[in-house]
């Protein structure tokens, strides 16, 4: 066999903390953890003491590094590995990880173009790996987020974002609530609509890529009104999560 | 299709990338059903039955399924007609 595929391999977690009350980060370390591209994910699997295994797929959260990877990992209702993941797990715990996969919904810091992320509630991960990735490679493409969240309270990474949107590094950061905001928000609180898609251009101008990340009806939607704003569907990547398998 | 339960292709990047070299969910896949070509990330992924069914984004078709065991992964591709991937350029080493 010339090679073989991506190996299980063991990971510790080295500190973890809630970035809400349900969404927690993880760092783990993990020794011969080679490094990954923003965007890509790694496996997770859990070993129970009779032997039961149970395997997700999640985004990492941070900037590429050798021998250590962090993950914010959104609890689902029922999810096993989620509630362990989250309520669960402590310093010093084992698991494995399997990883980086995937590399359509990834983005590298030799890409110039202006971006475009789009992220619907823990829809975020991936692309703040690629607004970390950004900010530690020093690049200067134009960068843009739109984040949608149901409240201000449910926005994971809020001092990060706010550090990085005021750092003048050409980064600007849009909040869309959908259930509720802040008592002197210009914008009424309702879901993604074609201003806030219009408002991106004005920003950034026209986008060379669009990364739109979160559950199924967000993907879908957030496509259809960067499609109707005439940007061509050939630029829109796109990855779905959601509360099944957890 | 608002349903949130439904995922995409880019879920199975692990166990693909357990049976094949090349990075699958970048892979173009065409529809044996409708004749519908895209990449393998942006099929429909249902994953809340036994493993994962992809279907196809234009025609609803299955397009495959992955059963993971304890020990194997199960890969059933009847519904893709061709899988298209990056060739590695000439030249260069092999790994």
């Amino acid at each position: 066999m010339r090679r073989t595929s991506t190996p299980w391999l063991r990971a510790r977690v080295a500190s973890a903390w809630l970035e809400t009350r349900t969404a927690r980060t993880l760092v783990l370390d993990v020794p011969g953890w080679p490094g990954h591209d923003a965007g890509q994910h790694l496996d997770v699997r859990l070993t129970a003491e009779d032997g039961y295994q149970a395997q997700r797929s999640y985004s990492i959260a941070s900037a590429s590094a050798t021998d250590r990877v962090e993950l914010t990992v959104q609890k689902v209702p029922r999810g096993e590995v989620s509630s362990y993941l989250v309520d669960v797990a402590r310093e010093g715990d084992e698991l494995e990880v399997r990883g980086p996969v995937g590399g359509w919904f990834r983005w590298t810091p030799d890409d110039e173009r202006a971006v475009s992320l789009v992220a619907g509630g823990s829809g975020v991960v991936p692309v703040m790996a690629m607004l970390r990735a950004r900010q530690q490679a020093g690049s200067t493409a134009p960068f843009h987020l739109l984040y949608s969240t149901r409240t201000p309270d449910h926005v994971i990474y809020a001092d990060e974002l706010y550090r990085i949107a005021t750092s003048g590094t050409g980064v600007e950061i849009a909040y869309v609530f959908t259930r509720g905001g802040l008592p002197d928000d210009v914008r009424a609180p309702g879901r993604l609509t074609a201003a806030d898609v219009a408002a991106v251009e004005a920003s950034i101008g026209r986008p060379g890529r669009v990364f739109v990340c979160g559950p199924n009806p967000f993907v879908e939607t957030a496509t259809r009104l960067f499609l109707d704003a005439g940007h061509p569907a050939s630029i829109v990547r796109t990855e779905r999560f959601g509360p099944t398998g957890g | 299709m608002d349903d949130e339960r439904v995922l995409d292709g880019n879920v199975l990047a692990g166990d693909l990338g357990a049976v094949f070299t090349a990075e699958m969910t970048s892979a173009t896949v065409t529809c044996a059903g409708c004749g519908d070509a895209g990449a393998l990330a942006q099929a429909v992924a249902y994953v809340d039955a036994p493993g994962t069914v992809l279907r196809c984004r234009g025609c609803e078709g299955v397009l495959a399924r992955v059963v993971r065991t304890r020990d194997e992964v199960w890969l059933e591709l009847r519904g893709i007609r061709s899988i298209r991937v990056p060739a590695p350029t000439v030249g260069a080493s092999p790994a």
